[in-house]
């Protein structure tokens, strides 16, 4: 899933969603894929466009995952992880798990 | 709809201080989902508070008396926890409808206690905006307190209520730190800020940028992380640790409540069966006195003996959820139950049924999402209760020899298959259920870990004593109700004074009209009129058949087994089994998903559902056995 991010990204950051941090990783949000009303649910658990949201310890299996976002933990599943874009450094060394 | 619906206040003068000399009679209790709303409530009302639903929905109306030091009481609502005003979901419409005084059962409020985890201000003040707007006189209660401080956290608390134009309070509703200020408040003896103009909030983004820069001009520094929180959540949510504590807590909350609980209830139905005795050795024995031992004091004390149990399973749920471990557990059983459609949190529910549905009913309140709790009820029945093991372990022997291929495991096998029978349809109920009338859509699926905190004695313990007022009540009413009807049923037409033999009874009557409904199913007139009087719990159709056999089920068990084969073939037998493995006979049960439903239409389904199931399984069973 991973793609260059297009012009208004910064060069070294590439778009990706939430499913694809692993543990430990943060990114930027960049836009919640969802429907109006479960988009505004995220956001006002501060998933909000701009906002630094790290990776955090998951059930076995990596499903759902719990992630820090302005101040709280929250977990989501993957089917809705995969719909928060978000961007990230992209790491120069190869990413180790 | 405005996004914080900021536009009816956005005018100067949005706060309103409370003139002292006009009391107020009702004030509410807002606050986000994990900010010691309910725990600040706790602490303001103490004992005298009570629990209903708002009429005609499921959410729960928590309303307290508290007498303030002057002397007067005022009546405190706890309003469900929001994360925004804006009404989308039905909790969110409870508390926004009863803020605007829309509720015709409850009273506007006349004053806010808007409750916010002064850990994580940035997020909670989000709330502020719109319930200032509201124009009602409101106090800013930052909690844990404790916290903010032991983290090293800070905040100015007077430039805070300067920019909200509203009084603030830094307290710590479990430890009693500022409740003071509380009481300054609703006295109307607290310093009015000057009030300020709220600007208008569209969206979230804007909210929530708004809460930002009044928090930094606050000079508000979040505390740093708990600590503890993150060294535990590296055991408990532990690849593989994690999910072997899951097991341990599930295993102890079983052991306890139904292996542990099992004795404490069998003493109580010992209680009541030697004071029904002893009472009964000294009354006159007349009709009323079979009413009142017979009737009442065995048919209610049918009930009252889970009591225990029951206290058990909630002191257990109380110190889960009060821990922050319950949202552990769900994270750790999310995927399994995500398999049926559910989610982690039905988990500890559908777990507790194995010993009462009662109860496991009572505690789906912790699942946020209606659909999710809607269908963990509908199936929750269907999981082997305590009350059908002794039907089960009278039926299986008289029946099923242990020889052949299993050996002496052939009577354990059978009850390990309808344990098994039962979980499989709560299963394939869920499956259907969660595909159809109650699909989720495409709601995400949201769990907030809160902090580790240890639970206090003083909320486990007003939650114990809540859930056995709601039990007890019960058993006071619709089952004191059932159990008169049945006796009356059992002892009409008198013949010269005296109750009837049971055959001649109206019960035998009833008996005799349904056995055409039942014959398909191999039961004759004698067991329907079991499956009548079990109507009002399953056990209790061992005691009518030895009233049916003149004999005690207790000391002879095995004449009673042996008359049974009268009454059932070996297919009938099964047919008996496989009915009441599916069947809701519970009224208890009607009762409590009634009441947690908000309504018929629910109970009425799900009795409808498991009826027809019961009588096709034991219809199959019976023509495929004979």
């Amino acid at each position: 899933m991973l793609q260059l991010s297009g012009n208004n990204a910064p060069a070294e950051a590439v778009l990706t969603t939430l499913v694809d941090l692993h543990k430990g990783d943060a990114g930027i949000l960049d836009r919640i894929d969802l429907p109006g009303d479960d988009a505004r649910r995220l956001m006002e658990l501060g998933f909000l466009p701009g906002a630094r949201v790290t990776a955090g310890l998951s059930a076995p299996g990596g499903d759902p995952r719990v992630f820090q976002v302005d101040g709280s933990e929250i977990a989501l599943r993957r089917e809705t992880a995969r719909k928060l874009k978000v961007r990230v450094e992209r790491r120069k060394s190869p990413r180790t798990k | 709809m405005s996004a914080c619906h900021g536009c009816d206040g956005c005018s100067p003068g949005g706060v309103v201080e409370i003139p002292a000399s006009v009391p107020v009679k009702t004030v509410a209790v807002v606050g986000p989902p994990n900010s010691g709303k309910t725990t600040l409530f706790n602490r303001l009302t103490g004992l005298r508070q009570k629990v209903a639903n708002f009429p005609g929905v499921t959410v729960e109306q928590h309303t307290g008396v508290m007498e303030l030091p002057d002397g007067r009481t005022l009546s405190l609502i706890d309003l469900p926890g929001i994360y925004s005003l804006a009404p989308r979901s039905e909790d969110e419409q409870v508390a926004y409808d009863v803020l605007h005084g829309r509720r015709s059962d409850t009273a506007k409020p006349e004053a806010v206690l808007l409750v916010l985890d002064s850990t994580n201000l940035g997020r909670h003040l989000m709330l502020a905006a719109p319930i200032l707007a509201l124009g009602v006189p409101t106090l800013i209660i930052l909690n844990m307190a404790d916290d903010l401080r032991n983290r090293g956290g800070h905040l100015d608390l007077s430039e805070l209520s300067t920019q909200l134009g509203a009084p603030v309070a830094l307290v710590s509703a479990r430890s009693g730190d500022g409740i003071s200020r509380v009481l300054d408040f609703l006295t109307g003896t607290m310093a009015k800020p000057k009030p300020t103009e709220l600007p208008v909030l569209q969206d979230v983004p804007k909210c929530r940028e708004w809460a930002g820069a009044v928090g930094s001009r606050a000079a508000y520094r979040a505390p740093i992380p708990p600590k503890w929180t993150h060294r535990l959540d590296r055991v408990f949510l532990h690849p593989v640790a994690g999910p072997l504590i899951f097991l341990a807590v599930v295993a102890s909350v079983f052991e306890t409540i139904f292996i542990a609980g099992g004795p404490v209830t069998d003493w109580m139905q010992g209680l009541f069966d030697n004071s029904g005795n002893w009472l009964s050795a000294r009354l006159p024995q007349s009709i009323l006195t079979s009413l009142l031992l017979d009737g009442v004091w065995r048919g209610v004390g049918s009930v009252v003996k889970f009591l225990p149990q029951v206290l058990l399973l909630f002191l257990f749920i109380g110190i889960l959820e009060d821990s922050g471990y319950l949202a552990r557990a769900a994270l750790i059983a999310d995927r399994t139950m995500a398999r049926v459609g559910l989610q982690g949190k039905s988990f500890i529910p559908l777990l507790s049924a194995y010993a009462c549905a009662v109860p496991a009913i009572m505690a789906t309140r912790t699942i946020e999402n209606k659909r999710d709790r809607t269908a963990t009820i509908l199936i929750a029945p269907f999981m082997t209760c305590s009350a059908r093991f002794p039907v089960y372990t009278l039926i299986i022997p008289a029946f099923l020899p242990n020889r052949g291929l299993l050996g002496p495991f052939t009577q354990a096998a059978a009850l390990l298959g309808l344990y098994v029978l039962g979980f499989v349809v709560a299963i394939a109920t869920a499956r259907i259920l969660k595909s159809s009338i109650l699909k989720s859509g495409r709601a995400p699926f949201l769990l907030e870990m809160p902090a580790y905190r240890w639970p206090t004695v003083q909320s486990l313990s007003l939650r114990l004593l809540d859930r056995s007022k709601v039990f007890l009540r019960r058993a006071g009413t619709v089952i004191l109700l059932a159990v008169v009807v049945l006796w009356v049923a059992a002892h009409v037409p008198t013949q010269g004074g005296h109750a009837p033999k049971i055959e001649a009874s109206l019960a035998g009557t009833m008996g005799r009209t349904i056995e055409p409904v039942i014959k398909p199913l191999g039961f004759n007139w004698r067991i329907g009129i079991g499956l009548i009087t079990s109507l009002v719990a399953r056990e209790t159709i061992i005691a009518t058949m030895g009233t049916i056999y003149g004999m005690d089920p207790e000391s002879q068990r095995m004449d009673m087994q042996k008359a049974l084969h009268n009454d059932l073939s070996p297919g009938g037998a099964v047919a008996l089994l496989i009915f009441f493995a599916f069947a809701m006979q519970c009224f208890s049960t009607v009762a409590v998903v009634r009441r947690e439903t908000g309504g018929w239409k629910w109970p009425a389904l799900q009795f409808a559902y498991m009826g027809a199931l019961a009588y096709a399984g034991a219809f199959i069973a019976f023509h495929a056995i004979g």
